[in-house]
């Protein structure tokens, strides 16, 4: 007997939904694994890891606050992911905008007003936009693999924001620490709950979400850019510009990661630092992919991204375990989510061993 | 230490810094060449690393070190051909998965050895020609790895065009319907590339932990699995123009690291350049994290000017690179 593939007629709809489900399946048996071969009771590490964070409103706040980021990096990059254009950048783009809205923090600082934050929103949102329009510039004119340029940038982009809080933009009276100033109160995104950190910055995202929703399924742009993912043929001959879907993908996704880089500096972090992201315009590509490129199947999966993230620092606190076990789990589910998704194409048969033909 | 010196301490350290470039590569070629395209080069390359020097640690051998790592990269690879080659998952999403699963992995096994110290591995001064001068601080005092990449571009060459294993791998990554439709085993032949290249990868890895810098260090590659990725493509697919390239990068870290050293002598120098512009070298020069974009521009740089020519890169490239391969369909 042997397993065979065979290809499916039709894409299954049962299995569109079940895969993520099988997948997330798959890491939790997984983690049982893991847990047990660090010598830790897996049932009390899963605790620790999936229900103990939101066991508080602070820390129901913290798992919006940490999705926040993912969801809107992960939205960008499914636009370009559905047009076959691959940006995995939005580390850097991410990284930008919070150095182009950062620095407008503190280039009004002390001389602010209510206009700040808009103004700081929009030049994030310009700063991804503009490190994005990079890639997507190389390759249009130049042919430059855009999965090479734009992860090399994120390296460029992240030294960038090194400098600038190690030298010009240091904290004058930080005691030589690199960092920049508190930014002003107008430069910081209002919190919205009493006794949490949730900050205008998650309706944001969700306003955003809903817009990149409409875009993808109701304009004719959004539908030349699914035409060119999924039948690049058909969209030459039907005269659909590669070049602008290029550059629509970057500028869609580098604008929403830096709108992320943005949110996060003057909402969570209210300053520069070298480190800003733990890796969130990385993992967006796994929540992409796990929300099956659809805007509200990322809202679900960068949830469930945001809990891993709080769910290693609770393992770190109460277990003793270390913080890159998110890490260890973040791939495994990706490879889960993209190894289940076989059964989206293809049926699994039991066949015969084949005769010798 | 005179200028003379110094120049050729900066040729030895090109060389060192190009080789773990020049195994990635030269295993990601092949990959490539059997029409598989694996992203997790980073991840392959960070696994053999921190396995290399856990291995190296317990065992006091940096040579078991080495097979250990090698080791690691294979069953890296492994996944990724698994995932690919029988599941016909995206080769761009599953490279980018292995790479992201290999930073978390590498991070989380080598917790305990960050600031481990350890003997790297020695170099091994061959005798008489090692006391030329010039020639021979260049040529003949190296760690054995150095001399293996070499033996390995040349192997990597002769496999590739002299021998009919290598036809045939380049048969499978031009046209798999066709190599199949002759009685190849696609599949096989990939996963065997894909190994080769995994194996290739943490060879790289061990280079980084047990020679370059003899320690571990979370996330240590820094993009250099990343760098190998766009040598191949500046290569265009051939292996000795990997070793070029390698060592034009290992040269751009070096010099960058020297003119940091070098620092106030520079600044003089640069004084007849007129403002602004001398004043912008001057910043990127004065700034370790500027000097470290220098690398990743360059990359960015010479894949625009390479890939320029569509044509050439699609005369160049296999023609099956990244399309998966089912014997049903």
């Amino acid at each position: 007997m042997l397993l065979r593939l065979e290809p499916r007629q039709f894409t299954s709809k049962r299995m569109q939904y079940a895969s993520p489900l099988i997948a997330a399946v798959l890491t939790l048996i997984a983690g049982v694994i893991l847990f047990s071969a660090l010598g830790t009771n897996p049932m009390v590490a899963l605790h620790t890891f999936f229900v103990r964070p939101l066991t508080s409103l602070y820390g129901v706040g913290e798992w919006a606050l940490k999705a926040t980021p993912l969801l809107l990096c992960a939205v960008g990059l499914s636009v370009g992911f559905r047009g076959n254009v691959w940006n995995i950048g939005a580390e850097g783009q991410l990284t930008m905008g919070a150095v182009c809205g950062g620095g407008i923090a503190l280039a009004f600082w002390g001389d602010e007003g209510p206009w700040l934050l808009p103004l700081m929103l929009f030049a994030g949102i310009l700063g991804g936009m503009a490190w994005g329009a990079i890639p997507s510039f190389l390759k249009n004119r130049f042919n430059a693999n855009e999965i090479l340029t734009s992860l090399m940038l994120s390296y460029v982009a992240i030294q960038i924001l090194g400098y600038l809080v190690h030298g010009p933009w240091r904290d004058p009276e930080g005691f030589n620490f690199p960092q920049t100033r508190i930014f002003g109160d107008d430069g910081i995104m209002p919190v919205l709950i009493e006794g949490t950190r949730f900050h205008l910055g998650v309706p944001i995202a969700l306003v955003f979400l809903v817009i990149v929703w409409v875009f993808m399924s109701w304009t004719f742009q959004g539908f030349k850019v699914q035409v060119a993912g999924q039948a690049p043929a058909a969209a030459a001959y039907a005269g659909y510009s590669r070049k602008r879907v290029v550059l629509l993908s970057f500028l869609i996704s580098g604008g929403l990661a830096g709108l992320a880089g943005i949110a996060e500096v003057s909402g969570t972090i209210t300053q520069l630092q070298p480190i800003i992201s733990p890796g969130y315009g990385f993992a967006a590509i796994i929540v992409a992919f796990l929300g099956r490129l659809h805007p509200f199947g990322i809202l679900l999966a960068s949830l469930l991204m945001s809990l891993m993230y709080l769910g290693g620092e609770q393992l770190q606190i109460h277990l003793n375990l270390p913080l890159a076990v998110t890490g260890v789990f973040q791939g495994l589910l990706l490879f889960f989510v993209l190894g289940s998704d076989v059964l989206v194409r293809y049926r699994i048969r039991l066949v015969a061993q084949p005769k010798e033909a | 230490m005179d200028g003379f010196e110094t120049t050729i301490n900066i040729l030895v350290g090109t060389i060192r810094a190009g080789t773990p470039l020049v195994f990635a590569a030269l295993g990601e070629l092949i990959t490539e060449k059997a029409g598989v395209l694996n992203l997790g080069v980073e991840g392959m390359m960070l696994v053999g690393a921190v396995s290399g020097f856990i291995v190296t640690v317990l065992t006091g051998s940096p040579y078991l070190g080495i097979l250990a790592a090698i080791a690691a990269g294979v069953l890296m690879a492994l996944i990724f051909g698994g995932l690919t080659q029988f599941l016909l998952t995206n080769q761009v999403a599953t490279g980018l998965a292995l790479t992201i699963f290999g930073v978390g992995l590498s991070a989380f096994i080598g917790l305990n050895y960050i600031g481990t110290p350890i003997q790297g591995l020695q170099p091994i001064a061959i005798p008489g020609l090692s006391e030329i001068p010039v020639i021979g601080p260049l040529l003949f005092n190296h760690d054995f790895l150095i001399y293996l990449s070499i033996a390995l571009l040349v192997l990597v060459s002769w496999f590739l065009y002299k021998t009919r294993a290598g036809l045939i791998l380049r048969a499978v990554g031009e046209s798999h319907d066709a190599a199949h439709a002759i009685g190849y085993s696609v599949v096989k032949i990939r996963l065997l590339a894909i190994m080769f290249g995994g194996g290739m990868g943490g060879l790289a890895g061990a280079y980084l932990s047990l020679v370059y810098t003899p320690q571990w260090a979370e996330n240590m590659t820094a993009g250099r699995g990343w760098i190998a990725l766009a040598l191949v493509v500046f290569a265009t697919w051939r292996p000795a123009r990997v070793l070029i390239g390698a060592y034009l990068f290992g040269g751009i870290t070096i010099l960058s690291l020297h003119v940091q050293a070098a620092g106030d002598s520079v600044s003089s120098a640069l004084s007849i350049i007129p403002n602004p512009v001398g004043e912008w070298i001057l910043a990127v020069i004065n700034s370790s994290h500027l000097l470290a974009t220098l690398p990743y521009l360059a990359t960015v740089v010479v894949l625009a000017l390479i890939s320029r020519d569509a044509t050439k890169i699609r005369l160049n490239a296999p023609a099956s690179l990244g399309r998966p391969f089912h014997p049903g369909a």
